[in-house]
């Protein structure tokens, strides 16, 4: 049994906030193969395609025939736990921090043997133990042994927490509170412990269905703000930007238009300026806080996660300028990561299929519910993953565009499907 | 020294060193707080008034401040050009650059309807108002701004400025048949309004939709919004300075808007 983790005390403020140290993070080109499927949260190993044997760690050849088609393949993760040992000492400044600390040898029914961090709730060897895949706080991937079947309040596993940005007790910034997907993620946070969510709202004189229900949320605070205006996002980050420890950024503007279809740049302009350009406005003004509070606690600043689309990775040109709007998000949530990944700060990205929305209302189904967005935000913070791709739309189509992104160009020019 | 007062300018310039005249500024302050006109999402839309910093005595500029700043022809306190409507389209002289420039030197009658606006947000401006006005004050000079005062400045929360509900915004204006009797009756100048538009926040659901728009447009005159401190001027003797910016086929600008008031001696 995990206890379920309490509501921490409020912070002393006397003392120095405490900085971050990154777990070892070096991986050669190999090992990134598993950080990679790790980020979408899978855990996969190389599999030898000439004598099927499954190598552990990642290697250039396979360690029993020394053939070199090696492909990375989904590991159901069940094993054996063969021994475990407490760590009371490291010389390792991230560790050193968090001890005690529990690893495990596990021998995987798939063939090798590895050492793994330990959820709470694996027992002494020898016992039934489950590997998975996370990333860790320098955003690499490592191994966790988890029971077969957790209990309730398993995700508040102090180590566990280490690797994920659950929104327990946390503290929340959602962009944008006036569309239905908004509203979802604001929903599902208070529904998954979040103390505080703060909701973005700007031209307030515009009143939009479902907003009076989320403004009556305890949890809930509205605050004034606009990604299209700097000095709003500004004044917001010198506001709460020291309390916030997760930004959700969905703020969009979606138009259903591609180069002929619409006569003028207005509408190409006023997507970028909050798809592309506020999502930089915002970074610039509450990435530093949030760098700052990386190591502030068990509720310390965790999260940035932004609302890209399936149309960053390909242009739909029927509503190309959209998508290019959001394949430039794309690119800057990269430079994102890579300025958050030296604090541990995890930037996850959402690349959904069409959402059920007023500006996809004559795209045929199936369209993710705005719920369906709401619930990949919370499963994505509880996971640590670093991608995902809600709705079945984007799943085929990044399977697609994995298979053959030149295919996919063509086919997406030809009417989509 | 003594030419100064023997000529109109000069007296003014003494007047108004000698505080006689007194010079109101009629003008909303440039900012992102202030809301702009809202139109259907799917529709073009006016951009709001946007600033950034270029450099502040900074690595950027080491010795200099200064902005960039962007917004729409229809943005903060405004002119209304003819060309900006459909129905004054093909007049000569329909632009800011091309009207004539002494229109926009020019005096201002200020028709009290603050009352009728606080107990209606979707207050319409009647003829009888107008007759109302002139029994009391005299005719309207034809050539005269007329402004509607409605005190509706005075919301300085963007949000009861704006005052949408489900059906949209209610705000003061002008009845079309208001309209008309200004231009048709009065020869006026132009209309000018404290709320976003010159014509009310349901205007559109009048006849013709817009009125104002469509009729002083259609006739060659002009329109300020988003006016402020018209509850510093008097029902008449006022004199409106109102240049807009001189953008080439512009169907309007923000603007400056100052009024001369002359003290009661």
């Amino acid at each position: 049994m995990t206890m379920p983790l309490m509501k921490p005390k409020r912070k002393n403020p006397v003392l120095r906030t405490r900085q971050m140290n990154l777990p070892p993070w070096a991986r050669g080109r190999v090992a990134l193969g598993m950080t990679a499927a790790a980020a979408e949260g899978r855990f996969e190993l190389q599999v030898c395609k000439d004598c099927s044997a499954v190598q552990y760690p990642p290697r250039e050849a396979c360690h029993r025939c020394l053939s070199v088609r090696l492909q990375w393949r989904a590991q159901s993760g069940e094993g054996t736990l063969l021994g475990t040992t407490t760590l009371h000492h490291s010389n390792d400044p991230f560790f050193r921090e968090r001890l005690p600390w529990r690893l495990g040898l596990v021998q995987l029914a798939a063939g090798p043997s590895l050492i793994v961090h330990l959820h709470g709730e694996v027992g002494d060897a020898p016992a039934p133990v489950k590997v998975g895949a996370r990333l860790d706080r320098a955003g690499q991937a490592v191994l966790i042994g988890f029971p077969p079947e957790g209990s309730e309040h398993m995700a508040d596993d102090k180590m566990l927490r280490e690797m994920t940005s659950d929104p327990k007790f946390r503290k929340v910034l959602v962009t944008d509170g006036k569309t239905a997907v908004g509203q979802a993620i604001v929903q599902a946070l208070v529904k998954a412990g979040a103390e505080i969510v703060w909701v973005g709202h700007a031209e307030p004189w515009k009143k939009l269905p479902g907003f009076d229900d989320i403004s009556k949320l305890p949890q809930v605070t509205l605050v004034p703000l606009d990604l299209t205006n700097g000095r709003s996002v500004s004044e917001l980050a010198g506001e709460i930007g020291g309390k916030v420890d997760i930004v959700i950024n969905n703020a969009e503007v979606h138009r259903a238009f591609g180069i002929a279809a619409r006569r003028g740049t207005d509408v190409a302009k006023a997507e970028m300026d909050i798809n592309y350009f506020g999502a930089l406005r915002l970074a610039q003004e509450f990435a530093p806080a949030l760098k700052g509070r990386s190591a502030d606690g068990v509720t310390h600043a965790a999260a940035w996660v932004n609302l890209l689309s399936i149309y960053a990775l390909s242009n739909y040109p029927p509503h190309g300028t959209f998508s290019a709007s959001k394949a430039a998000a794309y690119s800057l949530a990269q430079c994102l990561r890579a300025e958050m990944r030296p604090a541990g700060i995890r930037v996850i990205n959402l690349f959904p299929g069409p959402i059920d929305d007023e500006w996809n209302q004559n795209l045929p189904p199936p369209k993710v519910a705005p719920a369906g967005i709401a619930s990949a935000v919370v499963k994505a913070l509880r996971d640590g993953v670093e991608d995902v791709y809600p709705g079945d739309v984007a799943q085929e189509w990044l399977e697609r565009w994995r298979d053959n992104p030149k295919v996919l160009e063509r086919e997406l020019a030809a009417g989509g499907n | 020294m003594s030419s100064t007062t023997t000529t109109v300018l000069g007296a003014l310039v003494n007047a108004l060193a000698s505080s006689r005249i007194r010079v109101v500024d009629l003008t909303q302050t440039l900012t992102p707080d202030f809301p702009q006109i809202a139109l259907p999402p799917e529709m073009g839309q006016c951009w709001p008034f946007r600033i950034e910093e270029v450099s502040a005595y900074d690595e950027r500029g080491p010795g200099w401040y200064w902005n960039n700043f962007s917004c729409g022809e229809h943005t903060g306190t405004h002119f209304d050009a003819p060309i900006h409507w459909i129905s004054g389209r093909d007049l000569p002289n329909n632009s800011v650059d091309t009207i004539p420039v002494q229109h926009f030197v020019a005096p201002a009658c200020v028709i009290d309807c603050s009352a009728q606006a606080k107990a209606d947000p979707d207050y319409l401006l009647t003829v009888a108002d107008i007759e109302n006005f002139e029994a009391a004050h005299g005719r309207i000079p034809a050539g005269a701004w007329v402004l509607m005062r409605t005190d509706w400045s005075q919301r300085t929360d963007p949000e009861a400025y704006q005052n949408f509900d489900e059906t949209g915004q209610h705000t003061p204006g002008p009845s079309s048949e208001a309209v008309q009797f200004l231009v048709e009756q009065r020869s006026v100048l132009g209309f000018g309004s404290e709320a976003i538009g010159t014509d009310a926040g349901q205007g559109y659901h009048l006849r013709p939709p817009y009125p104002c728009h469509y009729f002083m447009h259609g006739a060659g005159r002009y329109g300020l919004q988003c006016l402020t401190n018209l509850d510093r001027l008097p029902p008449t003797g006022a004199v409106l300075l109102c240049p807009p910016l001189k953008i080439q086929k512009g169907s309007g600008s923000p603007l400056r808007v100052l009024a001369l008031v002359e003290e009661a001696v």
